[in-house]
């Protein structure tokens, strides 16, 4: 680029006339070219659809993000009712998709690595459920496979007078499944505020036990002290706050059931087929990554005199991590951008949702780019974050 | 304005070619073409949907064969494209289709800011529910707290917000925009109630329902409902044509003509009837139709009267009385403008 500039440069200096024998005007010319075909392009088209809209009288703009959105959300993550604005009813729709994202790939992730690991076992069974498992579930479409989750629940659990009771207070049904929760407390906001101070107190002890090995050559078990600080001090908290035991237990009253928290069928159904669908994409990762190491490391692991454990950890895994990252990327944007398909199902994400609005609106195009911006931003956010945390575990050249 | 380029690029990117496709009248684009874009219900008993064989059936389906025979004198003459709630809109607006016949609400909204011009109403539907009878409910105002499936991008789902905030009620909608899939959750009992057009929930209950005798559908009818043809807005000729293939057919039962009398009636010293049926010409030239466009329809698609009972009249599955549907001599609301 810095190159082109300086020739650009001496080009403009040299010639004076404007010839396209000239391999610099040349270059210019076509650039020029290029972007004020793709203007001229784009212009058009803009142009067209204003004029196209304006001419059928079809409102434009995002005026109606204000106006009031009549319509009901089944599940939510804020307070939210007919009442609310098309834009709240929107940021449920965020919500919704980031609920049914984030708790997806942390599921998807472990039961991939699980199977991913299992793939390579030497027990014979162990190795060929794993194999089946992935051939079985990546070779079908995922919208089917929502279908099938969904049917489950409404097909085999009983009718919601009949709810399963397998523990007192914990209800299943076709409704969904419905647990006690506790009732609000203060206590639970100072519990938090002590994990989080846990949390800051082992990131210390790690440091320190870090530097301390690297003068001394002493381990010290800084996962057991994490361990030990996360639960200890939010405990201390919750005795300090008085132990509170009350529960808001669901009872069965009129058509359902009220209080107590419930998973829907729906986000059940949403939740377990992305993440067993994209969990055996992610199995496959996994395995490519650590038979991408070389055996050697391990055995010369083990002639240093490390356990297996630690072959694992410290030779092994951050090898294998280089190379599973970024398709591991990939399959978190898929299993994001997969949760579109909720609408078939009634999971209210942001596409049901941004639907509902443009179809009562009839702003089709304002719609559409909201859902398609939203999604960008979600998934860039998903890029930039694995692309950080890719470069951190890169391999280090010294 | 700048929110209004913003969604301009995203027109650009969603709608593509589309939106140079309007050079001339609907008029002449569907005469070169040969056949009428008719979007249609994907599957609704009675209004849009595939027989056993194949065959479009419906009452929304014969208003676009109406319309095909209206200006090409064969009912065939029609594509017909299936469509979701959803999916409607965009369809009529970037013109995909020429004629939206799809039970679709007459509202404010729909005529003014999504740019539709609505054809006379040919059917006067209101929004009912529809329980299992071991709940023993009997009324909608003892739905409290219900569990209800319901169709996405619809006005029933605003209808049906509205009339739980009115009376002070609490439900739990499941909004899902596949029909079918709608009624699989309803009847699988993830829901206790299905709502829908009371014409929907009747064809559903004998189409659908595994025991028709299981399901009530409730007293209450909580909205007005017409549903009419659409076109887009910008083509006045077009929307004549629609507008008056309608007419013509609520104006032939009301005057006694269908499809086995009208040749009968090609003698008539009545002028309305010659009017009509082009014996006294004018009508057609103005429509830019042929003289015989009434006449054709009432020919190979019949009259009002006739569309209704075929498809959801009392000897069909539906078992709809005419109701509100029946001609204003009748004590209905069906009512033709004069034809002069």
């Amino acid at each position: 680029m810095a190159s082109e500039t300086r020739d650009t440069v001496r080009g403009a200096q040299g010639g004076s006339s404007f010839s396209l024998s000239d391999p610099t005007v040349r270059a210019v010319f076509y650039q020029v070219l290029v972007v004020g075909i793709v203007v001229a392009v784009g212009w058009y088209l803009i142009h067209n659809t204003l004029d196209n809209l304006s001419r059928r009288s079809i409102a434009t703009g995002f005026g109606f993000l204000e106006r009031e959105a009549s319509f009901g959300i089944g599940e939510s993550l804020i307070d939210y009712s007919p009442r609310d604005t098309y834009g709240r009813a929107f940021l449920v729709g965020v919500l919704n998709t980031l609920k049914v994202s984030v708790i997806g790939i942390i599921l998807a992730t472990v039961l991939g690595t699980l199977v991913g690991v299992a793939r390579l076992s030497s027990n014979w069974l162990i190795a060929k459920i794993a194999s089946t498992y992935v051939e079985i579930v990546r070779n079908i479409p995922p919208l089917l496979q929502l279908f099938f989750w969904y049917a489950i629940v409404s097909d085999s659990m009983p009718p919601v007078r009949q709810a399963l009771n397998p523990i007192p207070g914990v209800f299943l049904s076709q409704r969904g499944l419905f647990v006690p929760v506790p009732v609000a407390d203060p206590v639970w906001g100072e519990m938090g505020f002590a994990l989080a101070l846990a949390v800051i107190v082992a990131i210390f002890v790690h440091r320190w036990a870090k530097t301390r090995q690297a003068r001394t050559g002493l381990p010290f078990p800084t996962g057991l002290t994490t361990l030990g600080l996360v639960i200890v001090f939010p405990l201390i908290a919750y005795i300090a706050g008085g132990a509170p035991t009350a529960l808001d237990v669901p009872q069965l009253a009129g058509f359902n059931f009220r209080g107590g928290s419930v998973i829907s069928p729906e986000f059940f159904a949403i939740l377990t087929g992305l993440t067993v669908y994209t969990a055996a994409f992610i199995a496959e990762v996994v395995r490519s990554g650590i038979i991408a190491v070389n055996w050697g490391q391990t055995e010369a692991a083990r002639a240093l005199g490390l356990n297996s454990g630690r072959t694992l950890r410290l030779v092994v895994l951050p090898q294998a991590l280089r190379v599973i990252v970024p398709p591991l990327t990939s399959q978190y944007l898929n299993l994001t951008k997969n949760s579109s398909l909720a609408l078939a199902i009634g999971y209210p994400d942001l596409v049901s949702i941004a639907n509902t609005t443009l179809n009562q609106t009839g702003q089709a195009i304002e719609g559409v780019a909201m859902i398609m911006g939203t999604y960008l931003t979600i998934s860039l956010g998903i890029s930039i974050f694995m692309n950080w945390y890719n470069k951190r575990i890169a391999l280090v050249e010294r | 304005m700048k929110s209004g380029l913003f969604a301009a690029a995203a027109a650009a990117l969603v709608f593509g070619a589309v939106t140079t496709a309007q050079a001339g009248p609907t008029l002449d684009a569907v005469k070169g073409r040969g056949f009428v874009q008719c979007g249609v219900n994907a599957g609704l008993p009675g209004f849009g949907n595939p027989d056993s064989a194949g065959n479009w059936t419906g009452l929304d389906v014969d208003y676009c064969r109406a319309v095909a025979t209206a200006l090409f004198n064969d009912p065939t003459k029609v594509k017909f494209t299936p469509l979701s709630a959803q999916q409607r809109f965009p369809a009529i607006q970037s013109g995909e289709v020429d004629l939206l016949s799809r039970n679709t609400t007459v509202t404010l909204t729909r005529d003014t800011s999504v740019g539709l011009n609505f054809a006379p109403v040919t059917y006067y539907d209101g929004q009912g529910f529809m329980v299992n009878k071991k709940l023993g409910v009997k009324s909608a105002k003892e739905l409290n707290g219900a569990t209800v499936c319901v169709q996405s991008g619809t006005t029933t789902e605003l209808n049906l917000a509205d009339y739980f905030r009115t009376n002070n009620m609490s439900y739990n909608p499941v909004v899902i925009e596949s029909n079918d899939e709608v009624n699989a959750a309803f009847f699988a009992g993830r829901c206790d109630v299905l709502t829908t057009d009371a014409s929907g929930l009747a064809g559903t209950r004998a189409g659908v329902a595994p025991n028709p005798d299981d399901y009530v559908i409730l007293p209450e009818i909580i909205s007005k409902e017409p549903l009419a043809p659409a076109v887009r807005h910008g083509d006045d000729q077009w929307f004549d044509i629609v507008k008056w293939v309608v007419y013509a057919s609520i104006q032939a039962e009301e005057s006694g003509i269908n499809s086995k009398n009208v040749d009968e009636f090609v003698s008539t010293k009545n002028p309305e009837i010659q009017r009509l049926l082009g014996v006294s010409p004018g009508m057609g030239k103005a429509l830019g139709l042929d003289e015989k466009w009434a006449y054709n329809v009432i020919k190979k698609v019949g009259n009002y009267g006739e569309i209704f009972d075929r498809n959801v009249g009392p000897k069909t599955p539906l078992k709809l009385e005419r109701g509100l549907n029946a001609l204003w001599t009748n004590g209905g609301l069906q009512y033709a403008m004069p034809v002069r």
